[in-house]
């Protein structure tokens, strides 16, 4: 069942893209990431233009996230005085993203760029990740308890400190918009939520109750990801309504489904799945730059 | 067909006093191609006849060509820098269709001449041309740039060479089908009817295609250009209204 996509451009199979939707969607029900990291490649390696791409996944991780903030909101695991102080970082960010987004165009360089942040970012995430979920999950079979995260670091003593309740956190405001910020320019420039970089730093940096690191991080998303839909339609009319749909469709029900499996799995057997699915992504993206290509030459400018 | 085909052939006989000895007329399935969102590409017929006004009657080839809008392309070459591979610096061919398909009756080399096929612009060699290479390519590469906007589009189904494909059906009537791909983009293409003897063209026969976005994927298109920041709005909205529907309906019947 082909459809033809009217901004991108080409014709391609309904069926697969309500498939990665759904698959897509289903990973960020679970684990709280927009799955921008995986739907953007994704559709580049469908045929999909890169532009169109990154511009119309930022529109559909606008419905997965809100579906799934509302979710979360229900079970009360979104903290919204977290998720505004991470938001205006976030907003702030990805407007510097934008301008060095347009910077790597004018140097004619973005999709390396673009693969190399990728690249780099997954990789030490995912590594990460890795590495401490095998620790927990080694010490807890060993019945030996996690020790309780530090309270007290170098974070704790910065000044404008504001008591996030739902957070179990009495911490000053700058990390937590340091980290959206940061979030925020990788967001502008990878094409994506910044979920698998926001999930980890709100545990391991700022120490958030890991309950509602999820919802909250979601909440953060869906805004940055509106702000970036509305900037790419404004200025590259690149955002394609009906791959959108599509996408939409299938994500929103998959994040459902997503947000009521989570809770019946074991959270460090789910950071292990989520650190491989990072490292996987990070390896093919390492591999297609590193592995002699088939086709040497490539085409642009001038095609839409 | 055939009846249509017949008056054409009355028509140019009573239309055409001195002006060629040797005449070519088609038609052509389709004048009108819309890009409808179930668009999955389509087939378009050529077909026509060959009126001879006195003199050597044949044997007679013809070549139908395709050309879709064009539009200037950018093409890199990928060098291994610091063991990853990065496209290099642009050479820009100055022009190239987006979609051009040539069929002839024999191959191309059998059916024209090198003077005609430069002169009418027909095989893809002379269709994408790279007049001014950068100096930094070195004389021996430039012919690889040109080659690789001919590969890769050839690779996409946007450019074919259908050599043998124009059939005919009768003497003096020929057809050919020439697949038009899902990829096509919008614009005007120009379809040109050759009649050549001994490769060199006799008559050209020229007709439009209009290719168009029509109904859902027109207006989603027309909205991003002429309203920008109204349809950046719109697609959050559906984008929430489809987040807030799912969360919706999966409460009502499968509750946490």
């Amino acid at each position: 069942m082909n459809i033809y996509l009217p901004i991108a451009e080409v014709s391609v199979n309904a069926l697969v893209l309500l498939g990665l939707g759904g698959g897509v969607g289903f990973l960020s029900g679970i684990f709280g990431v927009g799955g921008g990291f995986l739907m953007t490649p994704l559709l580049i390696f469908i045929g999909i233009p890169p532009a169109v791409a990154v511009a119309t996944e930022a529109n559909q991780i606008v419905a997965s996230s809100f579906s799934g903030v509302l979710a979360h909101w229900r079970r009360r695991t979104v903290d919204f005085k977290m998720g505004l102080v991470l938001l205006l970082g976030g907003l702030v960010g990805s407007a510097i993203g934008v301008q060095l987004f347009s910077l790597m165009r004018a140097l004619g360089q973005v999709d390396l760029v673009v693969a190399l942040c990728y690249v780099v970012f997954l990789g030490i995430v995912g590594s990460l990740m890795f590495i401490e979920s095998i620790n927990a999950l080694m010490k807890s079979k060993k019945g030996v308890r996690r020790p309780s995260r530090k309270r007290h670091s170098w974070v704790h003593g910065l000044p404008i400190k504001m008591r996030f309740r739902q957070s179990n956190l009495y911490i000053s405001a700058i990390p937590p918009f340091g980290v959206g910020l940061f979030v925020g320019i990788l967001a502008a420039i990878m094409g994506v939520g910044g979920g698998f970089i926001m999930v980890p730093a709100m545990i391991y940096l700022l120490g958030m109750a890991t309950t509602v690191v999820v919802g909250t991080s979601l909440f953060q998303i869906m805004f940055v990801t509106g702000a970036t839909t509305l900037m790419h339609a404004i200025t590259n009319h690149t955002v394609d309504a009906v791959l959108a749909v599509i996408l939409l469709v299938g994500g929103v029900v998959g994040t459902q489904i997503g947000v009521r499996v989570a809770p019946r799995l074991k959270a460090e057997q789910m950071r292990i799945l989520l650190a491989l699915l990072v490292l996987a992504v990070c390896g093919k993206l390492a591999f297609d730059l590193i592995a002699t290509p088939d086709e040497f030459f490539s085409l642009g400018g001038g095609g839409h | 067909m055939i009846v249509r085909l017949l008056l054409y052939l009355f028509l140019c006989l009573l239309a055409t006093s001195a002006a060629a000895e040797e005449r070519i007329i088609a038609g052509l399935s389709q004048h009108n191609v819309s890009l409808t969102t179930d668009f999955a590409g389509s087939e378009l017929l050529v077909h026509g006849g060959i009126f001879v006004d006195k003199g050597d009657p044949g044997p007679f080839d013809v070549i139908v060509a395709i050309t879709g809008p064009s539009a200037p392309v950018e093409v890199r070459k990928k060098q291994r820098e610091f063991g990853i591979w990065i496209k290099g610096r642009a050479v820009q061919i100055d022009a190239a269709p987006s979609f051009y398909a040539v069929a002839s009756s024999g191959t191309l080399s059998e059916t024209l001449s090198n003077t005609d096929d430069l002169g009418y612009r027909i095989g893809l060699r002379h269709v994408i041309r790279l007049i001014d290479a950068p100096k930094w390519v070195q004389v021996g590469e430039r012919e690889a740039y040109r080659e690789a906007v001919v590969r890769i589009r050839e690779g996409e189904g946007l450019y074919s060479v259908l050599p043998n494909s124009v059939t005919f059906i009768e003497d003096r009537v020929f057809e050919t089908r020439i697949k038009l791909p899902s990829n096509l983009i919008e614009g005007d293409y120009r379809a040109r009817v050759f009649l050549t003897r001994n490769r060199e063209v006799l008559d050209v026969f020229t007709d439009t295609i209009e290719v168009r976005r029509a109904g859902l994927g027109r207006f989603i298109y027309r909205s991003a250009q002429d309203y920008p920041a109204l349809y950046g709005i719109a697609s959050i909205l559906v984008a929430l209204i489809a987040g807030w529907l799912a969360s919706a309906f999966f409460r009502t019947f499968f509750p946490t």
